[in-house]
């Protein structure tokens, strides 16, 4: 076990090195999630403006879940990148036959996600507090950490299944990377309820754990309160998602090892 | 000698290709094994299988008496990797290059055993360069730092020379064999360079399209196909399309 963490250890500090060396890394951290919570919140404080009624919340609304979207996408990101960086410079081969067990290598790109996320949140927390007087932290109080713990959970089994996809696919499967978190965006009800979709789509939209958080968010607004039938739902879900994600990981792993693939991933 | 690889009838078919066919080979501790072919002949995928990178399709292979597909995490730490088309991360120092693969290994005392083999591969000054400034020749005893990080038992060097002029090529060569003195470690080496393979190894075995042309010496494969020099032997497989296979000395 010791052995495991200190190997995880050199997984992290393979991401750390990256970002201390890499400028545009460590900005680009920052940079689109800091973007869109610009463009999101001033359009929120003018929607808000064009209702009479403060009660609405409608700023409220929208930036904490804009935020917490990028939470999910950031999370599923954090993931897949992190794999992807070592195919772009050929070093995954290295990493493979080394003692790293695969295990290992995704908890490793877990943490890493997690800690970068909550360099993100603060970040973002602290720009809504100064240019829209919005306090995430005040507004969803302790709500904040089940409602965390199940996008970032959510965002591990997507990244996870991304990998997968890369590892068995190499380059041209990319692209998806960026392309997945944005197939779920619309039947996880961030930006509205679950409500305004079609019945169908509502049935998909209740099949994912990042719906639960995001009704959960709206309730807490309305409510200050959160139904922790939300959070047992997305706990639920998350867990049959990451088992799947986990699942099909091994599976494409197989795969890629059974066509040759793994041993030239980034050569292609 | 103990044996550290061992196949026996190994075969690889990629959907319709037939890269490996029935191949049997042998690495013991303490000697440098060539294996030696074409572009194309399934070196590499030789290789591979033996590092739990890719299934066989059919026949067997073990290193130090386990499978690697099923053992991998026993054999990782005990052996070490090195190829031309695999490089360490590009953007990162060399030194912190090094102390990652020190962690992934479980190195004790890594700041130590980092430093003694940049002394032994001469690139203490090189220590807070970027990788990717390194030089073909640099990078590759960069790799060769990473490939002894473990005191591995067993190397497995896949065209390592390939990216390197001949004078460097040569230096390699020469650090490779005195490793190999002073730890008693195997080495399986591939290669389509026939002089490099002359002056480094023991025993080679000669493949083309994936199947064993000849085995044994350097001396006595040249005996075995009237040749003075490996490369005319190569030429000469090449060129003949008449595989049959000469074991001399068996
Ligand atoms: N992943 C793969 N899929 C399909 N064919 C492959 C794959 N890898 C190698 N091959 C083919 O198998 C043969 C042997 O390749 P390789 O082992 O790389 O040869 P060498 O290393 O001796 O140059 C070649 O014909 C090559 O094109
Ligand atoms: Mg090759």
């Amino acid at each position: 076990m010791r052995q495991s963490l200190v190997r995880i250890g050199g997984i992290l500090t393979r991401y750390l090195y990256l970002h201390m060396r890499s400028m545009p890394r460590l900005f680009e951290i920052f940079f689109w999630p800091v973007m869109e919570l610009l463009v999101w919140g001033f359009v929120s404080v003018y929607f808000q403006s064009l209702l009479a009624d403060p009660a609405t919340r409608i700023a409220a609304i929208l930036i904490s879940a804009m935020i917490f979207w990028d939470i999910l996408y950031r999370s599923q990101q954090a993931v897949s990148i992190a794999v992807v960086e070592d195919i772009w410079t050929q070093n995954i081969v290295n990493i493979l036959v080394s003692p790293l067990r695969l295990w290992e290598w995704l908890a490793a790109t877990f943490i890493y996600g997690f800690f970068k996320i909550s360099l993100i949140t603060a970040l973002l927390s602290a720009i809504a507090l100064t240019l829209y007087h919005f306090n995430l932290f005040s507004h969803l109080g302790l709500f904040m950490i089940p409602l965390l713990v199940n996008l970032l959970f959510f965002g591990w089994a997507l990244g996870v299944f991304t990998s997968a996809l890369v590892i068995r696919w190499g380059h041209s499967a990319e692209a998806l990377i960026w392309g997945i978190p944005y197939l779920v965006q619309p039947v996880s009800a961030i930006y509205y309820p679950v409500s305004v979709l079609p019945v169908p789509l509502q049935w998909v939209a209740k099949g994912l754990p990042s719906t639960y958080v995001f009704e959960g968010i709206r309730e807490v607004t309305k409510t200050h309160t959160l139904p922790w039938n939300y959070f047992w739902a997305a706990l639920a879900l998350n867990f049959i998602y990451f088992l799947l994600a986990a699942l099909f990981f091994g599976k494409m792993f197989k795969s890629a090892r059974n066509l040759g693939r793994l041993g030239r991933l980034g050569m292609d | 000698m103990e044996s550290l690889i061992v196949t026996q009838n190994l075969s690889k078919n990629y959907g319709g290709v037939r890269a490996l066919e029935d191949l049997s080979l042998e690495v013991r501790r303490g000697e440098i094994v060539g294996l030696l072919g074409p572009n194309g002949a399934g070196k590499t995928t030789a290789i591979h299988i033996l590092l739990g990178l890719l299934t066989p399709s059919s026949g067997s292979a073990s290193v130090f008496g386990l499978s690697p597909l099923t053992h991998r995490h026993k054999i990782a730490p005990r052996l070490n990797f090195s190829s031309a088309y695999v490089q360490l991360p590009s953007n990162l120092k060399v030194l912190e290059n090094l102390k990652i693969f020190s962690k992934l290994y479980n190195i004790p005392d890594a700041p130590k055993k980092i430093a003694s083999l940049l002394e032994l591969m001469d690139m203490t000054s090189l220590a807070s360069r970027i990788t990717g400034a390194l030089s073909a020749g640099e990078k590759t005893r960069l790799n060769l730092c990473k490939c002894l990080l473990n005191d591995p038992e067993l190397l497995l060097l896949d065209e390592p020379t390939a990216s390197l002029d001949p004078e460097m090529a040569d230096n390699v060569r020469k650090l490779l064999k005195k490793i190999q003195k002073e730890r008693n470690i195997g080495i399986l080496y591939t290669s389509h360079n026939m002089p490099e393979i002359e002056e480094l190894c023991s025993r080679i075995y000669f493949i083309h399209e994936g199947r064993m042309i000849a085995q044994g010496s350097p001396e006595e494969i040249m005996k075995a196909f009237q040749s003075k020099t490996l490369e005319q032997v190569f030429i000469k497989i090449v060129r003949s399309g008449d595989f049959v296979v000469k074991e001399p000395g068996l």
